[in-house]
């Protein structure tokens, strides 16, 4: 499969990255490169076989239903939340004005 | 008395403990190289020379008092910038985080901090840390301290951890953070001539570590010894509940543990690991390796890893698609940088932010990962992938019924020119050809310095171990160190 | 086959209304669904957000046990499958009320599978006999958190309280034909979620929302092309979306045009829906595995334990209410309703058994009957409910156990209740400050009945040769001379004795 300067830009805006004509231009024999390369992983036989889902074998552990047990994962901080915002008011982040 | 800055983890912890010098000392010390080299070598991308010397002071107060000291009592160590450091600029080398100040400590910094250590400043790597060469960062490339014989033109340290990589060849630390994803630890280790592994995935809590690809990203060591990545290791080791992928296994006593006696022990070659056309001095040194390891006491035998030439076709697609949603949080919103043109809503905020904050190699990783996610392709690409990446596993499973370690190359050749790849994202990625499967497979493995090129470079050799078995890879890895004998140091130019 | 009625009348004929519901149910759980941070509702902005619901470089989500069983109980609770396998998938996608990026979802494996709940019969709203609703799946997610536009002219104010906590997503099948059948459908589950405790049902504060799918078609016809109305949040809402709907897609389709698959949002104010702005890339999430969380594997004890604390539900309480306490299907129905009512009803019958040293079968009728028509009826004119009622269910209890012992009469119980109500006293302390208890002694009510007989013996004689009716005048004239305390029950007794 390769891709055009369509699907390129069709996949910088679902990625949510401006891209100039002339870098799309640039970004597609790229890509095509990188993709005619890895689709070479077509030709392995996968029939049987299940995709990785945890590289070493390993449980999921559950966390007990706590409140701000531990302030690295907890709420209640809400200077440390916004200390870094381009725009903070009021207590809220603040962004372009969006019509829904 | 040797120059403090010659001196490793383990020297620096038992001279300061013995009182043979105060930890102060040995932060002074650094702190100078680290301001003398920052032009040239462009290593950190910030030096944090007073909380080098605040832990210093600390592990003198602490010994003054009589108590204990730590792990890295008195070692000043690189942080790489993707660890979110408490307060300190935390950027993963983008323009999209410059200026961000997180309000936590990564959970291997802080258990580096715990352990006695102190923060030189952080260090430069590829963006995000996708690259192979540090030329991603935004904050300009690193320089390798080493040079080819009889020529002066900039190397690459390696990447992405190639401000640890270059800081410790130049003796701006005695150890330095590292995070390995498809290699990001081993090859730079290998470029600079110094030691660096990267444990079982789950070994070191990935909390607080700017993610690239969640299921690969891999904290660990580097230094200039298997002894001082053992300490290390230890350090920042360990179960956390804050990470569900983290191994809720004890530290094992590596450093105490280490053992450059092989015998017993059997070392797999992977015949797929010999390619058409690979450098002679490669594999030189690889059948050098091997003879230095039966020498330990190994057997070594032949063995098989039939998908080895699918690992990093696989890791192109797994990583760039979990980067491609791991980095959409970078929008502008809620920190780093927003970029608003005029008249602009929400959705060209974010477009603009993100064509503006990331570099051109995250971008390409970034709609790579976006295109075989989408709607049509997932399962050509990404079930496909992973469906070989359990393959690659097996592999490494089926090999270890019969070995201990495996032996090969960590590159496919010396360090590079800056440039030379620069405009061939191909040719770059080909460069982690034998380090991306034990990522694949979550393996430990690590790097070793093995000799020089026929340009006077550094060359490594690496090991890749059971899961679960860094003793193993740490052993082998100081069986070579022993008869490598590598001493090797860039002449200092800068 | 249960076949409704339901058409809506077009120009050119009858039309079917097809609808599969998607409700979002917030869990209740304490904290987050990966984070500890509190979920509360109406907390002040961002007060309750840890680093990862904002999504910080480097945060990692470690899910919430309490969530997860409560989505098991749910689903055992609409004797669903319950996946020993399941995993978490990343829904990607840019919006300010995401932080990540993406919502943290179960697309591929969800935790519970196919199951199924029994909407009742209600002729009135045209549903002729119990109904079953298929239900497809439940996932557990993440919810979003809230956008602000009219704080300021040129900016959204983004608070992310909201922001991770968990959410059921309850999918029904296209079973419902009508409106009435989605409402009663939405009240049923409501029902469920709140006797098994895993969601308060509180719509007016979002903790329950529907999206709700509808598309008409020929009766019996071809599956039409639907569209979904996002976040319709009351049972009456989700009812009037449906009807606006149905007839907007049937006027579509008279008018030779065609239903397009979109989004739309509900107006409350005017009942009807519009489509939302529509956005060319909406529909591509690139749904892939979390790498940051492997596949959840449920334990059997851990089931056995989900399984061992679900309570009574509602189906089985009412059909015990009617077979075991005899309770008329009405009563049963009223209340079972909500969980709340059930629970006051069985501590009232208990105390009332206690108290008056009887079967719970045997008073039950009674406290059925004093709870739906005094209880309701006072608290009604009062403008407060069950929850608020000053008399508890214990206090009712002592109240009914004085009926059932006979210490008071019936009409003075709802005295009684009165003042109860009014000052929350005790009963007993009100029938003894007021003098309200009753006589039931035989020997000083058959002194009573002796003397009012011998004053009218003229009448005893009337009675015997046959004006039975008379047997009432002796009664009231028997309580007339007890000023009203005397046990009714034991005056007819005594009575009937003594004129044989």
């Amino acid at each position: 499969m390769s891709v055009d300067t369509a699907t390129v830009a069709k996949i910088a805006s679902l990625a949510r990255i401006k891209v100039s004509e002339s870098e799309l231009e640039a970004m597609v024999p790229e890509l095509n490169g990188i993709l005619a390369w890895v689709e070479q992983l077509g030709e392995v036989d996968t029939a049987n076989v299940e995709p990785m889902t945890a590289v070493i074998p390993n449980t999921l552990r559950l966390r007990d239903d706590v409140v701000d047990a531990d302030p690295l994962t907890g709420g209640g901080r809400r200077d440390a939340v916004l200390a870094n915002a381009p725009v903070a008011e009021h207590g809220f982040f603040g962004v372009p004005k969006v019509i829904e | 008395m040797t120059e403090l800055t010659e001196l490793g983890v383990a020297a620096i912890r038992d001279g300061v403990k013995a009182g043979d010098f105060t930890a102060v000392e040995v932060a002074d010390a650094f702190n100078a190289n680290v301001a003398a080299a920052q032009e040239a070598l462009n290593a950190f991308i910030i030096a944090t020379p007073e909380k080098a010397t605040e832990a210093a002071k600390a592990t003198d107060a602490r010994r003054a008092a009589g108590e204990d000291l730590g792990k890295m009592g008195g070692v000043p160590i690189g942080m790489k910038d993707l660890f979110a450091t408490f307060d300190v600029q935390t950027t993963a080398a983008s323009h999209i985080l410059e200026g961000f100040k997180p309000q936590y400590e990564s959970t291997v910094s802080q258990n580096l901090w715990n352990a006695g250590a102190g923060m030189l400043g952080k260090l430069n790597l590829d963006q995000f840390a996708m690259g192979s060469s540090n030329e991603t960062s935004y904050f300009g490339n690193v320089i390798s301290p080493w040079r080819k014989a009889g020529s002066n033109a900039p190397l690459a340290p390696g990447g992405s951890s190639g401000g640890s990589s270059a800081a410790l060849a130049a003796r701006l630390c005695p150890a330095a953070t590292g995070t390995d994803t498809g290699g990001s630890i081993r090859q730079p280790a290998a470029f600079t001539g110094t030691t660096g592994i990267k444990p079982t995935y789950g070994r070191c809590s990935r909390w607080g570590v700017v993610a690239f690809a969640s299921s690969l990203d891999q904290a660990g060591p580097m230094a200039r010894s298997t002894q001082d990545c053992a300490i290390m290791l230890e350090a920042m080791a360990g179960f956390d509940p804050k990470d569900a992928t983290s191994l809720e296994l004890p530290v094992p006593n590596w450093e105490a543990l280490l053992s450059a006696d092989l015998s017993g022990k059997t070392v797999g070659i992977p015949r797929e690991y010999r390619m058409d056309g690979m450098d002679a001095e490669i594999v030189a040194l690889w059948d050098q390796g091997v003879a230095w390891l039966k020498d330990a006491g190994a057997k070594v035998i032949d063995i098989s890893l039939p998908h080895t030439k699918y690992a990093l076709p696989t890791y192109y697609i797994i990583a760039p698609a979990e980067a491609s949603s791991n980095l959409a949080r970078y929008d502008g919103v809620r920190y780093g940088l927003r970029d608003l043109p005029d008249g602009a809503n929400l959705q060209d905020m974010y477009a603009a932010t993100r064509a503006a904050g990331f570099g051109a190699e995250v971008k390409r990783r970034i709609l790579i990962g976006t295109y075989v996610l989408s709607a049509g392709f997932y399962d050509a690409y990404y079930t496909q992938a992973q469906k070989v990446r359990t393959l690659i596993s097996q592999d490494f499973a089926k090999a270890f019924e019969e070995c201990d370690v495996i032996l090969a190359p960590t590159t496919p050749t010396a360090a590079f020119a800056l440039g030379e790849n620069v405009d061939d994202p191909l040719s770059m990625y080909l460069n982690d050809v034998f380090s991306v499967p034990a990522s694949l497979a979550g393996l430990p493995a690590m790097s070793v310095p093995a000799g020089l090129s026929k340009d006077g470079l550094p060359l490594g050799l690496q090991i890749i171990g059971k899961a679960f078995d860094e003793q193993g890879v740490l052993n082998a890895g100081l069986a070579i160190e022993q008869r490598a004998q590598f001493t090797a140091k860039p002449e200092k130019w800068w | 086959m249960t076949e409704t009625t339901y058409r809506i009348q077009g120009a050119s004929g009858e039309w079917e209304v097809v609808i599969g519901l998607e409700v979002h149910a917030q869990v209740s759980s304490n904290a987050k669904l990966f984070s500890g941070a509190a979920t509360a509702f109406g907390a002040e902005p961002n007060s309750q957000v840890s680093l990862i619901d904002a999504a910080m470089p480097g945060m990692l989500p470690v899910p919430n046990k309490e969530c997860i069983r409560q989505a098991v109980r749910t689903g055992m609770a609409i004797n669903a499958e319950i996946n020993k396998y399941s995993r978490f998938d990343r829904k990607n996608y840019f919006y300010a009320d995401l932080p990540q990026g993406y919502q943290i979802s179960q697309l591929y494996h969800p935790i519970v599978g196919e199951g199924s709940l029994t909407i009742e019969a209600d002729e009135k709203a045209g549903i002729p006999e119990d109904k079953v609703i298929g239900i497809e799946r439940i996932h557990v997610e993440q919810d979003a958190g809230k956008l602000m536009h009219d704080q300021h002219p040129t900016m959204s104010y983004v608070d992310l309280n909201r922001v991770g906590v968990a959410l059921m997503e309850i999918v029904s099948r296209p079973d419902m034909r009508s409106p009435a059948e989605a409402g009663a459908y939405v009240s049923k589950l409501r029902q469920i979620l709140r006797y098994v405790g895993s969601c308060d049902g509180n719509m007016d504060q979002g903790s329950m929302r529907a999206d709700v799918n509808v598309s008409v078609r020929r009766p019996g016809g071809e599956l039409g092309t639907r569209t979904e109305t996002k976040n319709v949040n009351s049972v009456r809402f989700v009812m009037q979306a449906i009807e606006h709907e149905a007839s907007r897609q049937v006027d579509v389709l008279e008018s030779g045009g065609k239903i397009v698959q979109e989004t739309r949002l509900f107006d409350p104010n005017t009942g009807s829906t519009r489509s939302m702005r529509s956005k060319e890339d909406a529909h591509d999430y690139r749904y892939f595995p979390d790498p940051d969380l492997l596949p959840l594997i449920l334990e059997d004890a851990f089931l056995e334990d989900c399984r061992a604390s679900l309570p009574e539900l509602p189906d089985a309480k009412k059909a015990r209410y009617e077979n075991e306490l005899g309770l008329s299907a009405y009563n049963a129905q009223v209340l079972t309703a909500d969980v709340d009512t059930a629970r006051w009803f069985e501590v009232l019958l208990g105390e009332t058994a206690k108290a008056a040293g009887k079967a719970p079968a045997e008073v039950s009728k009674q406290a059925a009957n004093w709870l739906i028509s005094e209880l309701f009826g006072a608290l009604n004119k009062l403008g407060t409910s069950l929850e608020e009622s000053p008399v508890t269910p214990e206090k009712g209890g002592a109240l009914l156990a004085l009926i059932a012992k006979g210490t008071i009469s019936g009409s003075a119980a709802k005295q009684v209740l009165e003042i109860m109500l009014e000052t929350g006293d005790e009963a007993e302390a009100i029938v003894e400050r007021e003098g309200l208890k009753q006589e039931s002694d035989t020997g000083a009510i058959e002194a009573e009945v002796d003397t009012i007989l011998a004053a009218n013996a003229d009448k005893v004689e009337q009675y015997k040769a046959g004006k039975v009716a008379l047997f009432g005048f002796f009664v009231g004239q028997t309580m007339k001379a007890m000023k009203g305390k005397g046990n009714p029950q034991v005056v007819n007794e005594i009575l009937k004795a003594k004129l044989g």
